[in-house]
């Protein structure tokens, strides 16, 4: 009654909190790779230089069954701390930071600048013709905003990946104590 | 590193790098280590040349020496200690690596490394021994500051032995094996944020109980996670197995951990697994599954699996529950720790089984027990493997005996035929399948137990795969018995191409075998051969006498399949009996991919 693996992918954002030593990602990225998981987005950075700890932000997709592997296959790594699902614990904040190049001219080139400024992205470098724009906002935005660009001229993008932070008073990652 | 370096700890003096580890080593309680030297690690050898405590089994290949101390480990509950150089030392041991993983056997590797500098230049004998551990290993350090060194190598003893056990590698460069270094006892150790969860969920113990006491058709099917909690959890399960009259199974890592003499053992399951134990597990109403993972050898064609069952997992990894198969409840927890919980609360609340309903289920068992599916005829001069197995338990029982196995049909045949009353009696490589692992992991086992006769079951094809170890038995004198089932075939590959790829053997036949007696005697060891059936138990008899290392060649019936088997992509309720049993034999186009 048990057996069949239920549902379809969804996606989930998670964090973890982990010491920041050598090769801390490479176990994670070959947790995902060793076991065929796919990663659309992966932040890392130090957050506490004190205690050395470093927090990833990792966004997948997968059934409700793989989600659940990959959560406890990150906990049970000896240098992770703490794994949070914040696609379940309640809602929670998703930023990213992109950079657009935008190379175009004459209409083109005043329509990218009233875009930019509909959705508040800084124009941070410029030519006679081109553009580079700065956007942060949650992954959804700069979708948007990359696709009206990509009609607008030739376009480079970079992306940074997702942060994400639970939404409330709680604190929750920062807090772990070894 | 964890970053709570903020304990006031200070080491009273200074050592070598390589001293530090000796005396982690011996603080650990370590008294044997296997190993091979080399150019990275001579410092550490060095030291130990200086040491008189801790014993060194100077293998023939670092391979050998991983599954000697898997042997070691398995056979004791003990962490095995292997020490190798760095490069290819490293890389011959991840077979060995891999197979603890995979089985869970708690080991601590000490690889050797090129000097700090020298990390990443391509020097002589380099390797990236962490990046190619990483995936077979629990967890593994590369220690490039001297300071660190002694929590390091405390902390891969915890790590290794404690939740799911398994292997760590500590990767030392040379220099640091010079550098001068604090030592720190385990007690001063800095904190480690690895902290598995031993105590079970006390609700989903209580809902477990419950839900036992109701079942009508309750099954017990036990792993290797029994066995690595220890003795004290293998004796709980007879406990629980008696108070409630439930019939238990055990995977082939888990044999031992419930004497197969007790009447309410149905004997292995799964793919080799008796009619009985795969049948009960097929319509069960009630499992409680302690310490096995729902391997594919077990569960079969997976969507198929023990259909009407609402499922118990008793693991003490997270990861282990649902992957394979969902747990309708889920306990995370050592096997010890929630048997004891389950049988307290059970007695505490006075539940009693369905004796009913369990009466009913203990005929239908006794119905499949009646096809006696393990039954074969020993007819005719050609020796059966079967029969030689067989005999082979009968005439060992007076004895404190140890079984290794290498891989295939004489691994099944073992299983099946050869009984273990109590744990850390069966050494087989379960989850890898790593052929060669028997003879070394015989040599582990026999230096742990000097006195035990230990036998290496092995099979024609396997025994080559490592048989530069006899070298090692003869230098330390152990008396450890090879019992060769010889086919003269890859017994198990030439079974599945004849099932499923039209009795095609493609290089499956051992051309060139040795003469096995004269290859023993080359390295200093003695033999029999057993050419007919007249003569296996003379040769059992001398083997068991001998008390050197022994070698019995045991020429059996060529043609023999190992049965009862569920073919790749069946389930549990499709079992062939015999290779007269053509009924479930066409193996399914979604079987055929399946290894």
């Amino acid at each position: 009654m048990s057996s069949q693996k239920p549902d379809s992918d969804r996606r989930h954002t998670i964090a973890v909190l982990v010491d920041n030593e050598p090769g801390v990602l490479a176990r994670v990225i070959g947790l995902f790779a060793g076991r065929g998981y796919n990663i659309e987005s992966l932040t890392v950075s130090e957050v506490d230089a004190v205690r050395g700890y470093s927090r990833i932000t990792i966004v997948t997709s997968g059934t409700d069954m793989v989600i659940e592997q990959i959560k406890a296959l990150l906990d049970r790594l000896v240098p992770v701390h703490m794994v949070e699902d914040l696609t379940v614990q309640g809602p929670c904040l998703e930023r990213e930071l992109a950079l657009v190049k935008v190379v175009n001219a004459g209409e083109s080139r005043i329509e990218a600048l009233r875009i930019a400024d509909m959705f508040r992205a800084r124009a941070i470098d410029s030519t006679l013709n081109s553009f580079v724009f700065e956007l942060t906002g949650s992954p959804k935005k700069l979708n948007a905003f990359i696709e009206l660009m990509s009609g607008l001229g030739k376009t480079e993008i970079t992306r940074g990946g997702v942060v994400a932070m639970a939404r409330g008073s709680g604190i929750g990652l920062q807090n772990a104590k070894s | 590193m964890t970053g709570e370096s903020n304990i006031s700890r200070k080491p009273t003096e200074h050592f070598s790098g390589a001293e530090v580890i000796v005396k982690a080593l011996q603080d650990q309680g370590v008294d044997v280590i296997f190993g091979y030297p080399g150019g990275a690690v001579l410092p550490l050898y060095d030291e130990l040349f200086k040491t008189n405590n801790l014993r060194h089994i100077l293998v023939r290949h670092e391979q050998a020496a991983v599954h000697a101390a898997e042997g070691y480990a398995r056979s004791t509950g003990k962490i095995g200690v292997v020490l190798v150089t760095s490069g290819p030392g490293a890389t011959n041991a991840v077979t060995g690596l891999t197979d603890a993983l995979m089985d869970s056997i708690p080991i601590v590797c000490l690889t050797g490394q090129v000097p700090t500098h020298l990390i990443g230049t391509d020097a002589f004998q380099e390797a990236d021994t962490t990046g190619i551990t990483r995936a077979c290993t629990k967890h593994n350090y590369l220690v490039k500051k001297s300071e660190e060194l002694s929590d390091v190598m405390h902390e891969a003893f915890y790590v290794a032995a404690n939740g799911r056990p398994g292997p760590v590698v500590v990767d030392l460069p040379k220099d640091i094996l010079f550098a001068e270094a604090p030592y720190f006892a385990p007690k001063d150790v800095r904190p480690c944020a690895y902290q598995p969860k031993k105590d079970g969920d006390l609700t989903k113990i209580e809902q477990a109980a419950e839900l036992l006491a109701k079942a009508q058709r309750p099954i017990i099917y036990g792993g290797g996670g029994l066995i690595n909690s220890g003795p004290a959890a293998c004796k709980l399960l007879q406990e629980f197995a008696k108070i409630t009259g439930f019939p238990v199974t055990l995977t082939l890592m888990g044999l031992g951990a419930f004497p197969a003499s007790n009447p309410n053992f149905l004997g292995m399951l799964g793919m080799h697994g008796t009619y009985e134990a795969n049948l009960a597990m097929h319509n069960c109403d009630v499992m409680l599954n302690i310490g096995a993972r729902f391997d594919d050898r077990v569960t079969g064609r997976i969507d198929a699996f023990s259909p009407h069952a609402t499922k118990i997992h008793v693991d003490i990894d997270q990861s282990s529950i649902n992957k394979n198969v969902l747990a309708d409840i889920p306990i995370v927890g050592d096997a010890e720790r929630v048997l004891a919980t389950i049988i307290d609360y059970w007695k505490k609340k006075k539940l009693s089984p369905r004796k009913d309903s369990l009466k009913l289920w203990w005929s239908e068992i006794a119905s499949w027990r009646s096809k006696e599916c393990l039954k074969f005829e020993q007819d005719g001069k050609i020796i059966k493997p079967q029969f030689a197995i067989k005999r082979l338990f009968e005439k060992t029982q007076n004895r404190d005996v140890f079984i290794s196995t290498e891989v295939g049909q004489h691994q099944m045949w073992a299983a099946q035929y050869f009984g273990f009353d109590r744990p850390n009696r069966w050494m087989t490589s379960g989850g890898l399948g790593t052929m060669g692992y028997g003879l070394p992991a015989a040599m582990g086992t026999q230096i742990a137990h000097p006195d035990a006769l230990v036998i290496d079951i092995a099979g024609d094809a396997s025994i080559l795969m490592n048989m530069q170890e006899f070298s090692t038995i003869i230098q330390y004198r152990l008396p450890v018995k090879v019992f060769i089932i010889n086919n003269q075939w890859m017994g198990m590959v030439r079974q599945w191409q004849e099932l499923n790829h039209g009795s095609r053997y493609s290089q499956s036949y051992t051309d060139s075998l040795p003469d096995f007696i004269q290859l023993a005697q080359s390295f200093g060891g003695t033999g029999m051969v057993a050419e007919a059936v007249d003569d296996l138990d003379k040769v059992i008899d001398e083997m068991i006498k001998s008390e050197t290392f022994f070698l019995a060649d045991i020429r059996v019936n060529k043609e023999e399949s190992c049965f009862p088997m569920i073919p790749s992509g069946a389930a549990h309720n499709e079992m062939i009996l015999s290779a007269e049993d053509t009924e479930n034999s066409k193996t399914s186009a979604a079987g055929m991919a399946l290894v």
